[in-house]
């Protein structure tokens, strides 16, 4: 089995008629993934890429029972979509877009307490189990069904992780972008604590960046409950500080979370994390020729 | 992005936060003039940058007559103020804020921002203000006190009492602290802020509270909110290169280092920088084109990289996923050809069609390399920029 998705899912997505939302739902359907429908308020009845449009997503969750959503809708709307999401009962929310304000994210993310929904991101890639589905704007080819779990903040810096732990014929079990703003969905924990559970998955990399202290709460994390092998890989070591790296969420402020302490907090947890980017496939395997 | 501190001390003024008597001036005239308005027997005038130590920088002096206070001012405009905070260079002083003195019987601190592991804005104060609050939380942490506010419930009264008792203060003072607290988490929600911060924050003889100080950080997802705190904006305050990049939608930083780097998504952007460090180079800049690109901006990235006269070689990363690699060798290859590059390109391209990608890139007569993987194209962008 994989984590959070798997052929059986079925999705819709709100911003369906979008230019994103087409492209990118166009893509799902090619790779395989049982996208159901989508949402656009004011163009329900209409069909779109074989598929039919509703005005509410609680519309489409009656009428095609989808248990998952994928948001492409514009960043002042998008907090919106998620709360619509949380009211339709869905179970796993992936917002792909960048740049909601964060006042608008604290709001979400206090209603969404107790609810039981999972959101992941915003601001990330989405989540794909090779093979099986794709939600989200990674490249459906450069993955490979397999062994690995992935968790990471950064989109390309996924990829480059999916890439090479494919060219080590490892493969992945699911991988997960949790995104770069500073107040999100599912944080590390919430997905390594998954990764450990799941049968599939074999070992796990974890790619973190500058910023907050979600990799420290990781590496505590790990130490105590995590027995599979873990490669990790912090972005950002010659960030200066006090620039926002692209990210919303990639900034030190005030001599905190740096690349320099997440490292220490990793190695400190008994982690083995690589200096460069390149090692993060070659160090997965290398874990698993020791075992 | 920021502001300056005169911009934020009026917008402290709508929101019923008290602030010295003061006023902008932009020239020894109006400092002058400035002196007569605020009346009485001592002034200060401050220099107008986007950054903090500005008194040890000698940008904050006290006048006790006119002539001297426009002596201070003349020195200050049109040059540049270098703080702990900015580099070597400094940043541009167009303006100064001249503000009436007041008798200081001691310095707080009081600050309103996100609390990242809590998901909620904080109210961080303290009674050692004036001080470096950093070094404050690392020396002295306990003199450090903080609330967490729940969305849903806003600020509440007993929260504040926690901190005016907190900061010793008394009887009518609790009011006032309750109304600046209430003030700066209005006015923080109402404009999409991201970090505001009063240091210090000053309890005057008469048992007055000012503030001396006002520093507002805006959340810059939000601007698009707020044309009228999009107007505040000083480019004169950013970095040049970095105002251009924003108007074609690229993230750029400047750095010092002689490796020019364009990489598509932030953490392979960081990635790739902190390979060229390990590699034994350093990079001239970080620069994200996103994660979906497409050949204009690798154009307008390519423009941008060059005209920093520090770079001694390009280092072009691209994973390219949705995008298709030979779409991405053909732009930079129009992209070289159109700006007329005279430093070596090294080019990995990894994903989509890379194969017709590296193809498109090999033997083109142009000082261009395509290395075969990341670690190669790190390793000869350093080699060929210590040449």
């Amino acid at each position: 089995m994989s984590i959070l998705i798997d052929k059986d899912t079925q999705v819709i997505c709100q911003g369906f008629t979008g230019k994103q939302g087409t492209f990118h739902s166009q893509q799902a359907l090619d790779y395989g993934t049982q996208l159901v429908g989508g949402v656009t308020p004011e163009r329900g009845g209409e069909t779109h890429l074989g598929l039919p449009v509703f005005n509410t997503v609680a519309e489409a969750v009656t009428t095609t029972g989808a248990s998952a959503s994928v948001i492409y809708v514009p960043p002042f709307y998008a907090a919106d979509a998620i709360l619509e999401a949380v009211d339709a009962g869905i179970q796993l929310i992936v917002c792909i877009t960048e740049g909601i304000p964060i006042l608008q994210m604290l709001r979400v993310k206090a209603a969404m307490a107790g609810t039981g929904a999972l959101l992941v991101g915003p601001n990330c890639p989405g989540v794909i189990t090779p093979g099986a589905c794709k939600i989200g704007i990674m490249p459906g080819k450069i993955h490979q069904p397999g062994c690995i779990g992935i968790v990471s903040r950064s989109g390309t810096l996924t990829y480059e992780s999916v890439h090479q732990t494919t060219a080590q014929g490892l493969g992945q079990s699911t991988c997960v972008g949790i995104g770069g703003d500073p107040v999100h969905g599912m944080n590390f924990v919430d997905v390594l604590r998954r990764f450990q559970a799941d049968e599939q998955t074999q070992g796990i990399v974890m790619v973190g960046e500058i910023g907050g202290g979600e990799e420290e709460d990781a590496a505590d994390y790990i130490k105590a409950h995590v027995t599979k092998p873990v490669v990790a890989y912090i972005a950002g070591q010659t960030a200066p500080a006090g620039k926002r790296m692209g990210h919303a969420g990639a900034i030190v402020t005030g001599g905190k979370g740096t690349a320099a302490g997440k490292i220490a907090a990793l190695r400190a947890a008994g982690i083995e994390v690589v200096a460069s980017p390149t090692d993060i496939g070659v160090a997965m395997k290398g874990a698993f020729l020791r075992e | 992005m920021n502001i300056h501190e005169y911009q934020a001390k009026h917008l402290f003024q709508h929101y019923g936060i008290p602030v010295p008597v003061g006023q902008w001036a932009h020239s020894a005239e109006q400092i002058r003039a400035a002196a007569e308005n605020l009346g009485g027997a001592s002034w200060v005038v401050k220099a107008q940058v986007h950054a903090g130590g500005r008194g040890k920088a000698g940008g904050v002096k006290l006048a006790k007559t006119a002539d001297e206070l426009v002596a201070y001012g003349r020195a200050m405009l049109g040059t540049r103020l270098v703080t702990a905070q900015t580099d070597a260079v400094g940043l541009p002083v167009h303006s100064v804020l001249v503000e009436k003195t007041y008798p200081i019987k001691r310095e707080l601190y009081l600050s309103l921002l996100l609390d990242r592991a809590s998901e909620r804005l904080v109210f961080i104060a303290s009674a050692a203000g004036g001080m470096d609050i950093e070094t404050v939380a690392h020396d002295t942490p306990e003199q450090l006190i903080s609330v967490k506010i729940h969305p849903a419930a806003g600020l509440q009264g007993h929260q504040c009492r926690k901190l005016a008792y907190a900061l010793g203060l008394h009887g009518s003072q609790h009011k006032a602290l309750a109304a600046i607290m209430q003030g700066l988490y209005d006015l923080f929600l109402a404009k999409d802020a991201s970090q505001i911060e009063i240091n210090p924050l000053i309890e005057t003889d008469s048992g007055e509270l000012i503030a001396l100080d006002a520093k507002i950080n805006f959340d810059d997802n939000a601007l698009g909110l707020h044309p009228d705190i999009l107007a505040l904006k000083d480019p004169a305050q950013e970095d040049d290169k970095e105002n251009e990049a924003q108007q074609f939608g690229l993230n750029y930083i400047t750095l010092d280092g002689t490796i020019g780097c364009m990489v598509n998504g932030a953490g392979l952007a960081m990635a790739t920088m902190d390979l060229v460090k390990l590699k034994g180079g350093a990079p001239a800049n970080f620069l994200d084109v996103g994660g979906g690109t497409d050949v204009e901006k690798v154009c307008e990235a390519f423009k941008l990289i060059l005209s920093d006269g520090k770079v001694k070689a390009v280092l072009v990363n691209i994973f390219g996923g949705i995008v298709k690699c030979d779409v991405i060798a053909e732009g930079i290859l129009a992209a070289i050809q159109q700006v007329h590059v005279s430093v070596p390109v090294v080019v990995r391209l990894e994903g989509t069609n890379v194969e017709q990608g590296r193809a498109l890139l090999s033997n083109t007569g142009l000082n261009l390399y395509a290395a075969e993987d990341l670690a190669h194209a790190a390793e000869q962008a350093v080699a060929l920029a210590t040449q």
